[in-house]
């Protein structure tokens, strides 16, 4: 194919796709007019019939579990399909390699501390605060991560070892699950909330949303840190023996 | 549209555009971590402060690992191949 048959062919596809833009952005409602009732109705409903004042996390959690199951689901079989996939290259051998500046290492280590407390937090008061499974756990995760910056690979492999860090995010998300079949038991829906709604605005509120909430952390994190193990024995793997 | 708001949507816009026209995949993930931030900084002047803690903990966290481990490893091997 020449060069001017594929820019012909591109400038008319180009064309076509500034007009589809042109006409969906015309029929867009005026900027800051939200008028569709979902997102009304939870805002108005969700704080009374939950008792949780974080709405985005009581959606996620219980007004569309189902969703977040799904997604749940989702993160687990990209992980399990990366961890396939690099089995090919994998390899036991600890490599030595390890932060030896010593201002790096205190900060880093003193990161590491913040960052995961930050993490927890982040997931404990994800329904009552913004925040919640999802976020704290890739920041738990990022904990992790930074104990490979600030030490050393043998450390990080020793913090996460891998069959662990691979049952923690079955349980994960197999608690989520049988989370869904408790509220199915009791309530007669999957996902039902099921526990007594608690005090507006505490850590005891929204019923299953915590548990919930706990459960896709707990998936989330081990999931990050499976992804990370990984991606770091490919990474430290010699060239040669990664391609024989 | 408070001007705040203006201003962010033409800073991300901005560093799109900056991500997109680097040519070197190093420093093109490192302009898209603060393309990342950017989005957060607009999230939040749009007062969704748990998309912005999503974007927050993905473009700073999660993708940077993945990618900067990636762009090593393809480094590493592009002598050998050729």
């Amino acid at each position: 194919m020449n060069r001017s048959l594929r820019l012909g062919i591109f400038a008319v596809s180009a064309a076509g796709l500034a007009a589809l833009l042109f006409w969906s952005l015309v029929g867009l409602p005026d900027f800051g007019h939200y008028h569709w009732p979902y997102g009304k109705l939870l805002n108005a409903v969700a704080v009374n019939e939950r008792h949780t004042t974080n709405v985005v996390g009581v959606t996620v959690f219980d007004y569309r579990g189902f969703d977040t199951l799904g997604e749940e689901f989702i993160l687990f079989t990209a992980v399990i399909g990366v961890s396939l996939l690099l089995r090919k290259g994998r390899e036991d051998r600890i490599p030595l390699d390890s932060a030896r500046d010593d201002a790096l290492r205190l900060l880093g280590l003193l990161a590491v501390a913040l960052v995961f407390v930050l993490g927890l937090w982040v997931v404990a008061f994800g329904y009552v605060t913004p925040g919640g499974g999802f976020q704290g756990g890739v920041v738990i995760a990022g904990a992790f991560a930074l104990v490979y910056l600030a030490a050393s690979y043998r450390d990080f492999h020793e913090l996460t070892p891998h069959s662990a860090v691979e049952m923690a995010e079955a349980f994960g998300v197999g608690a989520f699950t049988i989370l869904g079949f408790v509220g199915l038991a009791y309530e007669g829906a999957y996902l039902q909330n099921f526990l007594g709604i608690g005090d507006t605005g505490t850590l005891y509120a929204g019923g299953s949303v915590p548990l919930l909430n706990w459960a896709t952390a707990i998936a989330v994190a081990a999931a990050l840190a499976v992804l990370f193990s990984e991606f770091m024995k490919v990474y430290v793997l010699p060239t040669r023996e990664w391609r024989s | 549209m408070i001007p705040l708001q203006v201003v962010s949507l033409v800073l991300v816009a901005a560093a799109a555009l900056a991500v997109v026209l680097h040519r070197d995949p190093l420093r093109q993930s490192l302009v898209n971590g603060l393309y990342g931030l950017l989005l957060v900084v607009l999230f939040m002047v749009f007062q969704a402060p748990d998309v912005a803690l999503s974007m927050l903990v993905v473009g700073s966290i999660a993708y940077p690992l993945v990618l900067m481990l990636a762009i090593s490893r393809v480094r590493d091997r592009t002598p050998d191949d050729e």
